[in-house]
């Protein structure tokens, strides 16, 4: 891949996606996806495409954090000793627990970038959780790996959800000796 | 040259604190004006989606600051349209509170024998509705289940919910659909419209100065109703009298601005914030050992697995709620619902061997999500937030389009917060891992720092000067003429959810408000009837 190349930015931003909900494999050869667990993550739930959505708010800011979390994989990779294979960006490079490893670094408090990486991180996990550069009811029609892997139950087919079946009807309990009349802690 | 548009009051913000004060003084015969910064939303823009732009970020303000973040509403209506409704009155120990000053932080004049009557009002308005057993969702059965189960009591919370209206469809943080939550859009803010009041949404003000003629000015600027980093112009209106009420978030940056103009402000504005102590824990259930110990079964079988049903908190502990412990240590533990998203994000993973808020671990207890039980936990802290110096416009740096921002606030829990928060983590573990239960852990504060949907006291009513900005009837130190009726106006934590206690403070400082009018001139009379409820959420009114 060539450096700073379009290509090489997916690679690094699926990369670090792929450190927050790791996912499956697309392919063999799949380098930016980790491939540590058996099912999709953040990659195939959408995340580059939140990232890049203009409502997010971060699509300016993708490159440079691309570049500089590429530097900080070279730097990280220096301090363990480690040889990186120059076929693909540095982070890419790294396996699954030196990335999570790194990224916990700069996630960390105190860390005078963790802004930008507290951000794709938080869009990565959204987009796995809540796919917000979806409609939910089409997302979950859809099959989305997230919606589905957290069990969000389908709307109802008007597409708002109603749960008629809520509550044991039971008292579990004794209230406070000391409720007042209204409801309410004395 | 055209004159400057001109009102009698002018009101910052439509949550609790300005609705209150728009009704009253537009119902006592005063010409009002409020300007909400955010958007119009009725019932059928409540949206059950989490497509960006949907209503929950369109409604819904999320500003990251440097060991605090705050959710707070942004819409007509404020916190109203996106609260969760628990509608609990604060225990009388609260308002006897000497925090970290060595005197009474409250003032003298408000306790809860002097607040009741005010507690009484908004009750009757909104209407607070005491729950029964058969209203109690899954989510909160369990944890009366488990509270029961360790020997401890647990109470229904009071809420403005509509039971007959509920679909407990758990989605009313967007706003509700289903006109079941209790916002004001049903009640106070129709009221005030009927009587003239005028609203005018995606009015984000800025700063307040002076007139020739000792009015104030207020400045604002229009916001795009789409991408809200983006002003589509500006203006001014001059008051005799206005009522900030933009929330604890926002009403300090716009004083801070307006020191400029207006003169110094008292040492207590931006400062002395609270989140309200608040923190959350997730626990995830053993769903056979829930049937076992608890002996929960729902119709379909499962012991519960029901964390996405429900209207959020129904079910608190107020055990901790205890005059006689010590100040820092008294707490309450309600069962709480957070959306995926942001209320996923934070957990972490009990006994990681990894990383604790990500990773293959987090994934993997993600998967048992509909197993997740949160418990909300409103303890006491030392009022330890400040406001640095305000952002060129509003109340944060703006990242996304909507929702997401970044903040001016910092937060450092003192030892006695974090002993606090210590205390009340303990006790949900313990409650909850008791016999096998679930296994507990509370949401990291590495991430966002430590986050509140309750922001308060940052411009607190007192009897102090040095350590509030307020005197007892919330008018502005030095600043006659301006006075806060949101939650910055509240001094300490409440160790409850503050919305019933923000609103029935505003009820008390209407007749102060009033009085400052009539002696500016304006003619308005106190004692207009208490609104009723309308019966669906009224919406902005066609041009």
């Amino acid at each position: 891949m060539e450096p700073g190349s379009d290509e090489d930015r997916t690679a690094t931003l699926e990369a670090f996606a792929d450190t927050i909900v790791p996912g499956v494999k697309r392919f063999p050869g799949d380098r930016a996806i980790a491939g540590v667990v058996d099912d999709p993550g953040a990659v195939e739930a959408g995340a580059l495409e939140l990232l890049a959505d203009p409502a997010s708010g971060v699509a300016a800011g993708l490159a440079p954090l691309s570049q500089a979390l590429n530097g900080h994989a070279r730097a990280y990779a220096e301090r363990a000793g480690l040889v990186l294979d120059d076929g693909v960006p540095p982070f890419v490079a790294l396996d699954y627990d030196h990335r999570a490893a790194l990224v916990a670094e700069l996630t960390a408090p105190g860390h005078p970038e963790r802004d930008g990486w507290i951000l794709l991180a938080m869009f990565s996990n959204m987009a796995f959780d809540i796919a917000p550069h979806r409609h939910t009811a089409e997302a979950i029609a859809e099959g989305h790996p997230g919606l589905l892997a957290i069990g969000f139950a389908e709307p109802n087919t008007d597409g708002l959800w109603r749960f008629p079946d809520f509550s044991y009807g039971r008292e579990f309990a004794k209230r406070h000796p000391n409720t007042t009349e209204s409801g309410s802690p004395e | 040259m055209t004159a400057t548009e001109s009102t009698d009051v002018l009101i910052i913000g439509s949550g609790f604190g300005g609705s209150i004060a728009a009704y009253h003084l537009a119902a006592g015969g005063a010409k009002v004006t409020v300007l909400e910064r955010g958007p119009w939303l009725s019932a059928k823009d409540f949206d059950h989606d989490f497509l960006l732009g949907s209503s929950y970020t369109r409604a819904f303000d999320f500003v990251a600051g440097d060991g605090m973040s705050v959710l707070g509403g942004n819409c007509v209506g404020g916190g109203s349209v996106v609260y969760f409704a628990a509608l609990p009155r604060a225990p009388r120990f609260v308002f006897e509170k000497q925090g970290s000053i060595g005197r009474r932080v409250w003032p003298g004049a408000v306790n809860r024998d002097t607040l009741d009557p005010w507690y009484d009002r908004v009750s009757e308005v909104m209407p607070v509705t005491q729950q029964d057993w058969n209203d109690v969702t899954y989510a909160g059965g369990l944890w009366a289940a488990a509270c029961n189960h360790s020997g401890r009591t647990a109470n229904p919370v009071p809420v403005g919910v509509d039971a007959t209206r509920c679909t407990n469809c758990n989605w009313m943080m967007a706003g509700c659909r289903f006109d079941a939550k209790q916002s004001l859009l049903l009640n106070y803010l129709p009221a005030a419209l009927s009587h003239g009041a005028e609203i005018r949404p995606l009015h984000e003000v800025q700063k307040l100065s002076r007139t020739e003629d000792g009015r104030y000015r207020v400045h604002y600027n229009l916001i795009d109703e789409v991408d809200y980093r983006v002003s589509t112009g500006s203006g001014e209106i001059d008051a005799k009298i206005v009522v900030m009420a933009a929330g604890s978030a926002a009403t300090p940056p716009i004083l801070q601005r307006s020191e400029e103009t207006l003169g110094a402000m008292p040492h207590a504005v931006g400062r002395y914030f609270s989140g309200n102590g608040e923190r959350l824990n997730t626990a995830i259930i053993d769903e056979e050992r829930a049937a076992e110990l608890l002996g929960l079964r729902r119709p379909n079988g499962k012991a519960y697995e029901a964390n996405q049903i429900g209207k959020g908190p129904v079910v608190a502990c107020w055990d901790f709620l205890d005059a006689s412990l010590p100040e820092y240590s008294r707490f309450s533990m309600e069962q709480l619902y957070f959306p995926p998203g942001l209320g996923t994000v934070l957990a972490q993973v009990p006994d990681a061997t990894g990383p604790t808020w990500f990773g293959k671990e987090k994934k993997e207890i993600l998967k048992r999500w509909q197993s997740w039980l949160t418990v909300f936990l409103m303890t006491e802290d030392d009022n330890e937030g400040v406001f640095g110096p305000p952002p060129p416009t509003g109340n944060a740096f703006r990242i996304s389009q909507q929702m997401l921002g970044r903040g001016t606030l910092r937060y450092d829990p003192t030892p006695n917060t974090l002993r606090g928060w210590a205390a009340a983590d303990a006790e949900v573990k313990e409650i909850l891992e008791k016999d096998g239960l679930a296994k507990v852990m509370p949401w990291t504060n590495d991430v966002v720092g430590a986050y509140t949907v309750h922001p308060l006291s940052s411009c607190r009513i007192g009897d102090d000067p040095a350590t509030s900005a307020l005197d007892d009837r919330h008018e502005l130190r030095g600043h006659p003429g301006i006075f806060v009726t949101d939650g910055s106006a509240v001094p300490t934590a409440l160790t409850v959810n503050p919305a019933l206690t923000i609103a029935a403070l505003a009820e008390r400082a209407i007749p102060g408000i009033v009085d400052a009018a009539r002696e500016r001139g304006v003619d308005v009379t106190y004692g207009a009837p208490l609104p009723k409820a309308v019966g669906s959420s009224v919406a902005r009114p066609a041009a």
